[in-house]
């Protein structure tokens, strides 16, 4: 057991490193000189050497990185947005809990939605309410994002006018752009509920369960569902991150300041240090989440365990 | 390939109903790219200043945009676009994952730990996250997306040929050939490749409408296409702004994509029923 957690968070930790080494090397990889991309295209000529030792961009790459990586850790020092003229890290506070109450949201949202469909589907295999929830949701991938809020906009907002088309105050302006996020996540928690569910209905215990006398109802709810909500639990906040991505389209359409939002107006005004700041933030988030739920599942599901330890505790 | 088993292949294609549908939808669209100019009334740059936010009509089918620009035209040559990031996209994919995937899996090694490490990583990165950060490097525009759309999809194919290619090296036919005295270059091209042609082309299939929906998705974001290109994406994202008084601007360059990565669907759906059917279960 122990070995195994190890291996995950050694695993992870180096993951991490790389990533953040990556995102860091960013700033040399642009064609162009490190200080004009930092500073921003306005800075003078002569003060250009002057900037470069304020910046430390004289020094040899490792230590600027050990540098930089110690600053984000420990100050939560991303550096300054040239185009706002103000500390990165004061973007981002306002921004990321507006995206995480969003993606929470989504997540609850399309759990209640979706994992009750999937332990139907499962139960009801190759019935006409199989096929129809199955297709439908297939159908609802298919769709780009985009452009399904946009259809929602054009119906609610606009033809209905049942909420409003952007802004953030109100709890009507989330309808739209949360609806977007469930119905794109839809198809996939409703494909993982039914194979879980499946997998459990094979067991013998639900057999048993049956043996017992207990109705239909109470198997699903008390064994099924019981049985295949830890797995879909973990595997759903392991989207979170991929969540999140999504939603820099939604945020867009719809003028929610998210951390999507200000990262993709950022790469448009060139505005590297938040741009930065945003990819290493999620990228972290991504593969923190993707330890975590692995090291879940393992402490849950031995098979798993063993199957990265081979065999041995 | 003989001639009756090229035949007997054929008649499986006809019946499968996924295969022709996704087969017509396909071949309209090269239609409509290839005669763009003979089937679109107007060229897709054409402002017609008197016709400004017209709504479909007989002049217009699908009305027209804030410059009074055909939006039926445009969409028409939009198709040039698509199918221009398919063929791009799936070609650099393609060469990129199969090479790399050829030489981890035919030599292993220390090679072959580096490719599966730097897949994982790319596989724990969203993939809109790391496009984002390659066109931020490399800078917007739609070849500059399409390359970045390669860059975070080229780990799925390397990690499919790798496990084919391993699978594949230690049976007999590979060791004869050895045997006669061939390179590694010519087993790998002249013996495993041909053997991975089929799946190879079952996931370029499954692999196409993510690529095209994905390219499309950066330049409605405006790091893709720039305007006046009439790339669907940018298309939308451009109407949003007059979603109110043309909502058609909105609603026809949508529905074309969602045609065209319907095609893609269903027809790689078909063609790995036909060619792989041990994974028609999944």
């Amino acid at each position: 057991m122990r070995k195994y957690i190890l291996k995950r968070l050694g695993m992870g930790m180096v993951l991490l490193l790389c990533v953040s080494f990556l995102v860091f090397s960013m700033l040399f990889l642009m064609p162009g000189d490190p200080v004009t991309i930092m500073a921003g295209p306005l800075v003078k000529a002569e003060n250009l050497e002057s900037l470069r030792v304020q910046y430390g961009l004289d020094r040899p790459l490792m230590v600027q990185y050990v540098d930089w990586l110690t600053r984000i850790i420990f100050h939560r020092d991303f550096g300054i947005s040239y185009k706002y003229r103000i500390d990165v890290w004061s973007l981002l506070e306002n921004s990321i809990p507006i995206s995480l109450k969003l993606t929470v949201t989504t997540l609850i949202i399309s759990m209640v939605i979706a994992v009750p469909l999937g332990l139907l589907c499962a139960y009801k295999k190759d019935t006409l309410f199989d096929r129809i929830t199955v297709n439908t949701s297939l159908v609802l991938t298919a769709i780009p994002s985009f452009w399904l809020a946009v259809i929602l906009m054009l119906i609610f907002a606009i033809k209905l006018k049942w909420f409003p088309l952007s802004g953030f105050e109100t709890w009507k302006n989330y309808v739209l752009p949360i609806s977007t996020g469930v119905v794109g996540g839809l198809a996939s928690t409703i494909r993982l509920t039914k194979s879980e569910a499946l997998d459990v209905l094979r067991e013998k215990y639900v057999t048993t369960a049956y043996a017992k006398g207990l109705d239909t109802k109470t198997v699903l709810i008390r064994h099924v569902l019981r049985n295949s909500l830890i797995v879909i639990t973990v595997n759903l906040f392991m989207s979170l991150p991929w969540l999140i991505s999504g939603y820099i389209i939604i945020e867009r359409i719809f003028g929610i300041p998210g951390m999507g939002n200000l990262m993709i107006n950022s790469i448009i005004q060139q505005d590297f240090n938040v741009v930065q700041a945003c990819i290493l933030i999620i990228t972290a988030l991504t593969i923190i989440c993707n330890i975590l739920s692995d090291i879940v599942l393992g402490i849950l599901d031995p098979r798993i365990r063993i199957s990265v330890t081979g065999g041995d505790k | 390939m003989n001639e009756s088993l090229a035949k007997e292949f054929l008649q499986s294609c006809c019946k499968n109903k996924n295969f022709i549908l996704g087969f017509v939808i396909v071949i309209s669209i090269i239609i409509f790219a290839l005669f763009a100019e003979q089937i679109a009334p107007f060229p897709y740059d054409e402002a017609h200043p008197e016709d400004i936010l017209v709504p479909p009509n007989a002049k217009y089918i699908f009305g027209t945009d804030n410059m009074g620009r055909d939006l039926f035209s445009r969409i028409i040559y939009g198709t040039r676009i698509t199918l221009k990031v398919a063929l791009i996209g799936a070609g650099l994919q393609l060469v990129f994952g199969v090479s790399i995937g050829l030489i981890c899996g035919y030599f292993g090694g220390i090679a072959d730990r580096m490719l599966t490490f730097v897949a994982d990583l790319t596989w724990c990165i969203p993939g809109m996250i790391m496009a984002l950060a390659v066109v931020t490097i490399i800078g917007s525009g739609l070849t500059n997306a399409i390359i970045a759309i390669a860059i975070v999809n080229w780990a799925s194919y390397a990690r499919m040929v790798r496990a084919k290619t391993m699978s594949i090296k230690n049976q007999a036919f590979i060791e004869t050939g050895i045997s006669f005295g061939e390179n590694a270059i010519s087993i790998m091209l002249r013996y495993i490749l041909p053997n991975i042609v089929p799946i190879l082309i079952v996931t370029v299939s499954m692999q196409l409408p993510g690529t095209i929906m994905s390219t499309t998705t950066l330049s409605f974001l405006g790091v893709g296409s720039q305007p006046p290109s009439p790339d669907w994406g940018l298309m939308v994202s451009e109407g949003i702004n007059f979603i109110s008084r043309g909502p058609w601007l909105c609603i026809f360059p949508g529905l074309a994509l969602v045609y065209t990565v319907f095609g893609f669907n269903v027809l790689g759906e078909g063609l790995r029923d036909l060619l792989d059917p041990r994974m028609k279960s999944q």
